[in-house]
């Protein structure tokens, strides 16, 4: 249920707090893996058409973040991580943040069929849809899966990359969303060992405040295991190739070692040492994701020195 | 009432705002004019109805 925010809009708005709005890093992480989809398809695209694209999709992650942080604005004033944020401050008013993630959301979709073509702008339409109707409206605030189910809006830049350059779906990029979507859990759920109070006092039922700490982490074991095959398959299909292979191996290793870890530790010892495993596994998560698909990249300039390279499918 | 003074903290958040606003704009514009230019470039329609018979514009067998 949506609580009242009591803020009203007084300081004027700066350039930084419109930034903010946007959500900058979620926004970064939407570009490369969209960029990914889109240098790892079989088909080129012309370098203008790439650019605009990856714009239009950037803008509508844009639009994303600003109708989140317009729907949340309750919540994120009761919480350490986003009390600062425009809207909780008083920066900007609820109802200006509306308008301007919904005229964003309109100019990306529409420009993104025009770039590209209507398929690409369908996902990304889809993709503000699930993140602010599905994720932020509903699941968030009634179940402990939010971000699972979530998940999958922020797993879908790279298939809207690659369909930008192809026209079409494939195997390819289905695997590089499941990547992220199985990714996501361990990547939120260590951030919400260490952020358990701020959940607990906005009444967002993640699984921490839930089903408590020791049932998350055996959940970030699970969703760790899992990425190991989809990761694999990945790099041993036609869009991988040595170098993805190599860093699939490494970085699910380390990836496997520090989720292990997790399950051994108790409340005690983490309360103990300000949940210092717990902030490094959520640290290396992003490396591990930003590695992986680097790594897609780095193939696709590698492919023509490793021509005795053979995808399993 | 005290008048603002001629360069307030308020005028400069507003003029760095309406700054960012217009490279913003600027930037689109001109992404959307290359993109015209590569659309149009790559053999995407350029020809329409000009009330003057075009064979490029009839199907054939008509």
């Amino acid at each position: 249920m949506k609580r009242e925010l009591t803020a009203t809009p007084a300081a004027d708005l700066g350039v930084n707090d419109l930034l903010v709005l946007l959500k900058p890093r979620v926004m970064s992480l939407v570009i490369f893996t969209a960029l990914v989809g889109m240098v790892v398809a079989p088909v080129s695209i012309h370098p203008v058409i790439g650019l605009a694209s990856l714009a239009f999709i950037a803008i509508g992650a844009g639009a994303s973040g600003t109708l989140n942080m317009w729907w949340d604005a309750d919540v994120d004033s009761m919480m350490r991580r986003t009390r600062n944020r425009p809207i909780p401050c008083g920066k900007i008013s609820a109802d200006d943040a509306r308008l301007m993630g919904l005229w964003l959301a309109g100019l990306a979709v529409v420009m993104l069929a025009l770039a590209a073509n209507l398929l690409a702008a369908g996902l990304l339409a889809l993709t503000i849809f699930y993140y602010v109707v599905i994720y932020t409206m509903w699941l968030k605030r009634t179940t402990p899966q939010n971000i699972v189910i979530g998940g999958a809006a922020g797993a879908l830049p790279p298939v809207i990359g690659w369909v930008a350059a192809t026209g079409a779906l494939a195997l390819e990029p289905v695997l590089m969303f499941a990547l992220i979507f199985l990714w996501t859990p361990p990547h939120f759920w260590a951030l919400s060992l260490f952020m358990h109070d701020d959940y607990a006092r906005a009444r967002i039922p993640m699984l921490t405040v839930v089903r408590g700490e020791t049932v998350t982490r055996r959940y970030i074991l699970g969703y760790t295991c899992a990425l190991v095959p989809v990761s694999l398959m990945m790099a041993l299909g036609s869009v991988g190739g040595p170098m993805s292979l190599s860093l699939a191996i490494v970085m699910n290793g380390v990836f496997l070692l520090g989720a292990v870890n997790l399950v051994r530790r108790t409340d005690v010892e983490a309360t103990g040492d300000r949940y210092r495993a717990e902030r490094k596994f959520f640290r290396f998560s992003l490396v591990y994701l930003f590695l992986i698909f680097a790594g897609l990249i780095a193939d696709v300039f590698l492919r023509p020195l490793a021509s005795s390279w053979l995808p399993l499918f | 009432m005290m008048p603002l003074a001629r360069e307030h903290e308020l005028h400069a958040a507003r003029s760095g705002r309406n700054l960012a606003v217009g490279i913003c704009l600027v930037l689109f514009v001109v992404l959307v004019f290359a993109l015209t230019l590569v659309k149009l470039g790559s053999g995407h329609q350029m020809e329409a109805f000009d009330h003057a018979v075009r064979p490029s514009l009839v199907e054939s067998g008509q």
